[in-house]
């Protein structure tokens, strides 16, 4: 299986605009920052989480406490191929009890990472509400989950995968849509 | 034969974030890599955050079984594995030599053949020969986990050993270990010198002579060779790590040691310590049994690490359970790729 990249879907431009926009919306529909702490979803959510936080620093002032978690733990298809994803820490240095908690990812298809993320979270406490945010929904949804904050819709087709490469995981920033070929 | 970028592709993760290692069973530090314990060793961080958690259990080996086959006596190493697996979810299928057909005279072969029937996805075993576990391991499919066998080794207690350095001292390269006791019947001594020494240890063995033989001497996995001193003293002289095995009293008669004379000679006290570096670590395997290999004040000093020890125990035991079967095995890509 070889993969073609299509298109691009956003620049780095775009993207730092596009979370600048997440971080308003999430304030004001918050009514501010307290209570409020980010969860980053390893590994694009991290540096995503990280970048959000800042911008909302610029809007009101405060540092809104980041955690980073890894979901390998709780993922539902381990059992079902021969390989194993390497373990990573998760990095939660606040109580989740009482949070009003926002995971951040970078890209909801499924919706099955952001189930394996709740198990994560319910783990550690009882935060009083979790919302989701993410810089692109590509659909095809087999869980009953939603975003409520959103970069970019895009339509996309079974055979097409969103890459999301990020300065500090992939010393690149762009979106790319690219394409499985057989 | 797994291929990591298609599993990789069907996880949605990139290749570099696949277990680099196959791990078919554990039977042995010696056959161990440096870079194989290392990534044993991170994996055991995430399940060390687990311990902290408010809720421990997981249910990512949910359905799995673990066979816990122990035909010596043990307690903690068998609740560390029991818990081990219930924090991971799976179950834990328990035979105990007591109560087992091998005091009706069944083999030990017919005897985890059984166990084996009723379909455990691993088996964690304990057992007084040496050489039991991979003799087990010849014959099942299953993983194997020796959990000790003989005066061989004891892998885990090594690992969980080797977690508790790293965390105390930032890594693992090059310290100087005295271990003090009877060397000769233990296998907690055995796969600490093996891992150990893998790192540039330095490794220093104390006990009465009788329990502290010249071959030994060749365990070192580096250059420098095990050195071996009967003056507790000098052997804790310039001491990183002193590591206290458990006076095995079953085996005092063997050539004749009066107790008394042992503490004098040999027992850890507050002032032996100072001849060590200042803050050298202080370990135990247990079961410790103070006021004769170590002084109360030591073993509840703030070099001691004893009760780290029990906590990474669980955490070195959860990540390898996770590792041996926590993914389908190569048998499913196999089926998968025939149909």
């Amino acid at each position: 299986m070889r993969v073609v990249e299509k298109t691009q879907l956003m620049s780095a431009t775009e993207i730092d605009r596009t979370l600048q926009r997440v971080a308003h919306e999430i304030v004001e529909r918050s009514g501010g920052t307290a209570h409020l702490a980010l969860i980053g979803v390893r590994r694009r959510g991290v540096p995503l989480a990280q970048r959000i936080a800042l911008a909302m620093r610029a809007i009101d002032g405060v540092d809104v406490p980041v955690g980073t978690l890894d979901i390998t733990l709780y993922r539902d298809d381990l059992s079902m191929v021969a390989a194993q994803p390497v373990l990573q820490s998760s990095e939660i240095p606040f109580s989740v009890d009482g949070k009003d908690l926002i995971l951040v990812d970078d890209v909801l298809y499924t919706g099955r990472t952001i189930r394996a993320a709740m198990n994560g979270l319910f783990d550690l406490g009882r935060p009083r509400r979790v919302r989701l945010c993410v810089l692109i929904d590509r659909g095809h949804r087999e869980l009953p989950i939603e975003a409520a904050f959103i970069g970019r819709t895009v339509q996309t087709s079974d055979m097409e995968i969103i890459e999301v490469r990020l300065q500090e995981v992939d010393q690149e920033e762009r979106v790319m849509l690219v394409e499985r070929v057989p | 034969m797994i291929h990591p970028e298609t599993s990789a592709a069907e996880l949605r993760i990139a290749p570099e974030e696949i277990v680099p290692f196959r791990f078919n069973d554990l039977l042995a530090i010696e056959p161990l890599h440096a870079d194989e314990i290392t990534f044993l060793l991170d994996q055991a961080k995430p399940f060390q955050e687990i311990q902290r958690h408010p809720l421990k259990k997981l249910a990512t080996l949910r359905g799995k079984t673990v066979g816990i086959a122990f035909f010596e006596a043990s307690t903690r190493t068998r609740i560390s594995f029991t818990t081990a697996a219930s924090r991971l979810g799976a179950d834990a299928m328990q035979l105990q030599a007591e109560a087992s057909s091998l005091q009706k005279g069944e083999s030990l072969l017919d005897t985890v053949r059984t166990l084996d029937a009723m379909k455990p996805d691993c088996i964690v075993m304990r057992h007084s020969s040496s050489g039991a576990a991979d003799f087990v391991a010849r014959h099942l499919e299953i993983p194997v986990l020796n959990a000790g066998d003989g005066t061989h080794e004891h892998p885990t207690q090594a690992l969980l050993d080797a977690l508790t350095i790293r965390d105390r001292l930032g890594h693992l390269d090059g310290w100087n270990v005295t271990i003090i006791g009877d060397i000769l019947h233990s296998r907690v001594a055995r796969s600490n010198i093996h891992l150990l020494s893998r790192f540039g240890c330095r490794i220093t063995l104390c006990g009465p002579p009788m329990w502290v033989p010249q071959e030994l001497e060749h365990l070192s996995a580096c250059g420098e060779p095990v050195r071996r001193v009967t003056r507790v003293e000098e052997a804790l002289d310039g001491a990183d790590i002193v590591i206290v095995l458990r006076v095995q009293q079953e085996r005092l008669h063997e050539p004749k040691l009066p107790l008394d004379e042992y503490v004098m000679r040999y027992q850890l006290t507050p002032e032996r310590l100072t001849l060590a570096r200042p803050g050298a670590l202080v370990l135990h395997p247990g079961p410790m049994i103070r006021g004769l290999e170590i002084d109360p004040a030591v073993a509840d000093g703030p070099q001691s690490c004893v009760l780290e020890q029990v906590t990474n125990g669980l955490a070195v035991r959860m990540a390898l359970l996770f590792l041996l079967i926590g993914h389908a095995g190569e048998d499913v890509s196999a089926a998968k790729e025939s149909i």
